[in-house]
């Protein structure tokens, strides 16, 4: 019966009652949709790693895998790792950031594919000069380029020379001499890491042990296997930080929409509390039934957060299918529930509290 | 101080037998308006019988709420003793009163005080759900006809008329099986017609079911259909 009441409560004042769950919602959805760019970065960069094919990654020694953005490592190794046993290929690759989350790849696209294998064009073909570039298919379906437009990066214009599947390196690639020129990376030569594939793709460890004996610490080898498992979110610090950041702002807002929620309804509903004692209602059924409203508060604003993100991702993947890459964060489904509810029970504590000490008269005179 | 104890109109040998279903002694109440006192109870001694149909009669600002309140355990006295139904009120906690209003206490309020989010049948089945009882009680199905709701349970109390609500306001005070039904004012919002419809419910409920009922009016033909009738001005008890 309980339950009744409180369900007809919410019913009631339906508009409120939806207001409080948007909002709410609104917060699961800002989670969800964090989390899920945050993965979908990751996952992303992860798929890229895997998509070039090498079987190690070289890149400076105390280098974090998430700083390859600049050029730290010295062409002059390259030569040095592909003469070694069982090192079919050897290509260096110089990576600069271009926009907040996207990053150019420079490369000899034959030296590449000695890795890749043979690269699949949408559409155009490989760079016949230094000022050519290749785009993934995401970034020209946002963008709309087309094969011979001109695009400007790095204060460059750049003639797309072609279109490739998303997935290999980067969302840009373009021939390493122009790049290195154009980031001041060519005197003398650097390079932000090694890509390595090996005659024997069941040598890995033991290349990988070989390689960082030989290279003493100036370079760190490291599998492409062991390389992908670190984009995860529990690898990157200033990540985790970032969801801890969202988590207590999510937990805030919660507790504030729900606390003004109950507190209207608390005081709106005086005269009903003062009945309910009347009725025999004790402090703590007064209590039970604030937070079980606040409860279904969250479980409505946690489902219409569901849909909301979905409908996010729809949105962000339509039309920044190359900027934003959200996926969807199931893993995040129940601890955004908890984050929901813990922000509802928080919002319902005080309200529900004055209700609960309500003097029964004072409520029943309530006009 | 003056004694209303066993005064009034004609009490039947049956109802004056037995233990009283209250007993009030030297009561008191006390509020402090700032640093005013104001006495709305001045030493008023009571005894109801077991089916004892009592209205206490009075102006506003006599008592006669502030006696309703405590009787119905909703506020303690400043001084004095209650006992209802053998249980002394004296020095129960909030939540042994809240108890003894869940078991033993019936309201029905002049504005009939019905949740107006639920359906008449779920106002009944809450207080009875609150006093922890799994089912309504035993004839309590005949009760409703006699009320004349049955066919109008479904409906929320706005879609009721002020008779209507009112009956189911004293459906839901029965469901509990109370010792004792106090009605304040019960029929203060409703015209001729539905206030004598629900002053013949009262009798007839004291009448067939020996139901303790002390009624709080200040319209003396209201009064009239209770078995005794007392006065109640400047917080002390009088005859009527």
């Amino acid at each position: 019966m309980i339950n009744k009441l409180v369900l007809e409560n919410l019913k009631a004042r339906w508009v409120r009652t939806f207001l409080s769950a948007l909002v709410v919602g609104v917060q699961v959805m800002s989670i969800l949709t964090l989390i899920g760019l945050s993965d979908g970065l990751l996952e992303q960069s992860a798929n890229r790693a895997k998509g070039s094919g090498a079987d190690i990654f070289l890149k400076p020694g105390a280098q974090n895998t998430f700083s390859l953005s600049s050029g730290q490592v010295l062409q002059k190794f390259v030569p040095l790792v592909a003469k070694q046993p069982h090192v079919a290929a050897a290509v260096p690759v110089l990576i600069v950031p271009v926009q907040v989350v996207t990053s150019m790849n420079g490369v000899d696209l034959t030296e590449l594919e000695r890795v890749t294998g043979r690269i699949r064009f949408l559409e155009g073909g490989p760079p016949k000069g230094l000022d050519d570039l290749l785009v993934d298919e995401y970034y020209a379906k946002q963008n709309k380029v087309r094969v011979g437009r001109t695009v400007r990066m790095l204060n460059h214009d750049w003639r797309v020379c072609g279109v490739i599947p998303a997935g290999l390196l980067g969302r840009f690639i373009v021939p390493l001499q122009r790049l290195q020129q154009l980031t001041g990376n060519a005197e003398p030569a650097r390079i932000s890491q090694i890509l390595i594939k090996l005659d024997d793709p069941a040598l890995v460890n033991q290349e990988v042990e070989y390689l960082n004996q030989l290279l003493k610490g100036n370079l760190q080898a490291i599998s492409m296997s062991a390389f992908v498992s670190q984009f995860s979110m529990n690898s990157i610090p200033e990540l985790k930080a970032f969801v801890g950041v969202i988590t207590v702002i999510s937990v805030v807002v919660g507790f504030l929409v729900v606390f003004l929620s109950m507190y209207t309804a608390v005081v709106e509903r005086t005269r009903e509390i003062g009945i309910l004692k009347a009725l025999g209602a004790k402090p703590l059924t007064i209590l039970d039934i604030l937070v079980r409203e606040a409860i279904i508060l969250a479980i409505l604003g946690w489902i219409i957060g569901l849909g909301l993100s979905f409908a996010a991702k729809t949105i962000v993947m339509t039309f920044l299918p190359a900027s934003l890459p959200v996926v969807t964060v199931p893993d995040w489904w129940p601890i955004a529930a908890a984050i929901a509810i813990v922000g509802a029970l928080l919002g319902a504590v005080y309200p529900g509290l004055k209700a609960a000490r309500q003097d029964a008269i004072e409520a029943l005179a309530y006009e | 101080m003056s004694s209303a104890t066993k005064t009034g109109a004609m009490v039947s040998a049956e109802k004056s037998s037995g233990l009283e279903m209250i007993r009030v002694r030297g009561l008191t109440k006390t509020y402090h308006a700032g640093d005013v006192d104001v006495h709305a109870l001045r030493g008023v001694d009571l005894d109801v019988a077991r089916g004892e149909f009592l209205a206490i009669i009075g102006p506003s600002g006599s008592g006669k709420s502030t006696l309703f309140n405590i009787l119905g355990g909703l506020t303690p006295p400043t001084d004095g003793q209650v006992w209802i139904d053998g249980v002394d009120l004296r020095g129960l906690s909030e939540s042994q009163r809240t108890e003894m209003r869940q078991r033993k206490i019936g309201f029905v309020f002049q504005k009939y005080n019905l949740l107006p989010t639920l359906t008449a049948r779920d106002n009944i089945a809450l207080a009875q759900n609150l006093s922890h009882r799994n089912a309504p009680p035993p004839g309590f199905d005949e009760i409703l006809q006699m009320l004349g709701i049955k066919d109008r349970l479904g409906r929320r109390p706005r879609a009721l008329s002020g008779g209507e609500q009112q009956r189911v306001a004293i459906a839901r005070a029965l469901v509990t099986q109370p010792a004792i039904l106090l009605a304040d004012e019960p029929t203060g919002n409703l015209d001729t017609e539905n206030s004598v419809a629900v002053l013949n419910i009262l009798r007839d409920l004291n009448m067939r079911n020996r139901q303790t009922i002390l009624m709080i009016t200040h319209n003396p033909e209201a009064a009239a259909y209770a078995d005794r009738i007392v006065a109640i001005r400047d917080g002390e008890m009088h005859d009527a």
